[in-house]
């Protein structure tokens, strides 16, 4: 069933997530005096991941490929940089809803407009809005130009006097990030398998039936775009805080096709796969770049052996491997042969196959 | 109430530049009926039927359903005011499975769809509409099925499913028996045939064996304009349909 995977694919995940959540144990062991590179590397990783899982919502669930999704990478990106005091740190309290409010008011204002076009016209006018702000910001005084903004200090996340997080701290920052991923991955799987998804699913399939049906696809549409839109803000907000300064360059299409392609590695539609695919990317981009200095070549060479190899991304590999492909099949057919005469009456999209 | 008129055009007309597909069509309805609408390819049959659930407005005439005009409303209008639809080429969310379609085509009419904020109830009674319809067409044993992995044939009934999940009180339906064998086309015959005592249908079909078996009363079109309209006994037997279709209908006798 859509949106619901095998036991492997949570188990895979639980692993990960635990090797990853227990590097700053095993970090200085394995990589020695670099193990702070790699925490920021780690860290940023995890953004990304909470970035390219927002688009999937786009771009796999619903169908509507982007090429301006970093117009909200950046939006947030600014809004923290603009909105934090020059000489004390901004509350994390007013500052995170202050991200998503502005993204989601960005996202409805666009997303009126975007969504009532389709394919090549959507990606070229998602494209068209994200590089207007990318002009915009890069040509504004207020914005800091081309250089941007510095962001002096991080927010902080406090209760009265008492610290709850010290988010100047790469380690407590690193955590920080990724329970923002746990929570965006928990929320965008929790939203999939809603009947709210269901109605994504079905947009995505075939939205001429769903209007026949009597659905009011534009509004489903839009709200998906706006909370996309936001949790891509959310990122972008926590990429500005971990390398201090917003940047045009976070706005441009460059970071939107970048997002794009690792979605693709990671397997689109699936909300985990885009999570491996930032990893992947990330990692694949670290070995490229310390190998030669033709890197695109070679990172162009390996998303086109993943698109061939691998329509599904790496996703796919891990919810259907090549050497169980076979065996499913037949007992899918099986299953067919020997189906119940009978169902019973419970909604489906709560069932069982957790 | 079965003489009631459910809907009812007048001078109905579409027109694609130089070509006029739909001429100046009037026919009626009846509440519980099967009105069948018959005519060799290109006659506007299912031009008709997309100016009738609105998925294409008309150039000119008039929809009445239910007394009230309804040309100029977009299809998602239409059918949440009880006109469901299927159509001439497979329509379903092949992703999803069986039930999961119908779920979605009944929670559209029920309510539900953010249904984490809604009662577990409505969640309840949008499953049991769907096994119900799915029952009725007899594909209950594939509510867990993927749709992209059951037969065509299957497919063809789901689709019939969906639009009787919606509960509408008019069915419109494109060639629902289009593509299928012999043994397929009888238990899609005999399901319509069930139907008659609970909806109004307007069938489409060229099977003629299923339209003679199943259609209380006949339209046929030809080149956009009705040729002949009336009981199936009277389309049976008549002359003018029978030059029609074997070929020998002169087009100066139907202006």
């Amino acid at each position: 069933m859509l949106h619901r995977y095998p036991k492997r694919v949570a188990i895979i995940m639980l692993v990960l997530t635990a090797l990853v959540a227990t590097f700053p144990l095993w970090g200085e062991a394995a990589f020695g005096n670099q193990a702070n590179f790699m925490l920021e590397k780690l860290t940023f990783m995890l953004i990304l991941a909470l970035f390219a899982m927002s688009l999937d919502l786009l771009v796999g669930v619903l169908g509507l490929v982007s090429l301006g999704h970093a117009l909200f990478f950046g939006l947030g990106a600014y809004t923290l940089a603009l909105a934090s005091p020059d000489f004390s740190p901004a509350s994390m309290w007013w500052m995170l809803p202050l991200v998503m409010g502005i993204s989601a008011c960005v996202g409805l204002l666009i997303g009126v407009l975007v969504i009532r076009t389709k394919g090549i016209f959507f990606i070229m006018t998602t494209l068209a809005f994200g590089q207007m702000l990318y002009y915009f910001v890069s040509t504004s005084r207020f914005a800091g130009g081309t250089d941007g903004v510095f962001i002096m200090f991080r927010p902080s996340l406090a209760i009265g006097e008492s610290t709850l997080l010290d988010l100047d701290n790469p380690y407590s920052f690193f955590y920080f990030c990724l329970g923002m991923l746990l929570i965006g991955y928990l929320f965008l799987r929790w939203l999939t398998r809603s009947y709210f998804g269901q109605v994504l699913d079905g947009i995505h399939d075939n939205e001429h039936r769903m209007q026949a049906l009597g659905y009011a696809t534009g509004g489903y549409k839009l709200i998906a775009f706006v909370i996309s839109g936001v949790m891509a803000a959310i990122a972008g907000m926590l990429a500005a805080m971990q390398y201090g300064f917003a940047n045009p360059a976070q706005l441009g299409w460059h970071t939107s096709g970048e997002v794009l392609m690792m979605l693709i590695l990671g397997g689109m539609g699936t909300i985990f796969g885009p999570i491996l695919g930032a990893f992947a990317y990330e990692i694949l981009l670290y070995l490229y770049e310390h190998a030669t200095t033709h890197w695109p070549i070679l990172m162009g060479l390996t998303i086109i052996v993943a698109v061939l190899v691998l329509p599904r991304g790496i996703a796919g590999l891990i919810i259907a491997p090549p050497w169980q492909r076979k065996r499913i099949m037949n007992a899918e057919a099986h299953e067919t042969e020997n189906a119940p005469a009978t169902a019973s009456a419970q909604p489906v999209t709560q069932s069982k196959e957790d | 109430m079965r003489d009631e008129i459910v809907l009812a055009t007048h001078g109905l007309t579409r027109r694609f530049g130089g070509l006029v597909a739909v001429n100046g069509v009037d026919f009626d309805v009846k509440s519980n009926e099967i009105h069948a609408i018959l005519g060799p390819n290109g006659a506007g049959k299912s031009t008709l039927i997309n100016l009738l659930s609105g998925e294409m407005p008309p150039s000119e005439g008039q929809v009445l359903y239910r007394n009230q005009p309804i040309q100029g409303k977009n299809s998602r209008q239409i059918a949440r005011m009880g006109i469901g639809r299927s159509h001439q080429k497979t329509n379903i969310f092949p992703r999803l499975n069986c039930l999961q379609n119908c779920e979605l085509a009944a929670r559209i009419h029920m309510g539900g769809v953010f249904g984490s904020w809604r009662s577990r109830q409505t969640a309840r009674e949008v499953s049991e509409r769907a096994l119900e319809v799915l029952d009725t067409c007899h594909l209950i044993h594939r509510a867990y099925t993927t749709a992209s992995d059951m037969s065509y044939g299957e497919q063809r009934q789901l689709q019939i499913a969906m639009v009787l999940a919606t509960a509408p009180s008019l069915m419109l339906l494109d060639e629902p028996m289009a593509g299928m064998g012999r043994e397929e086309t009888a238990q899609v015959t005999e399901l319509l045939a069930s139907l008659t005592d609970r909806y109004t249908l307007v069938l489409i079909e060229h099977d003629m064996d299923s339209v003679f078996r199943l259609a209380d009363r006949i339209t046929v079109m030809v080149d956009g304009c009705v040729l002949e309209s009336g009981p199936t006994e009277q389309i049976r037997t008549s002359e003018q349909v029978r030059d029609v279709y074997l070929g020998r209908h002169d087009k100066g006798a139907t202006a």
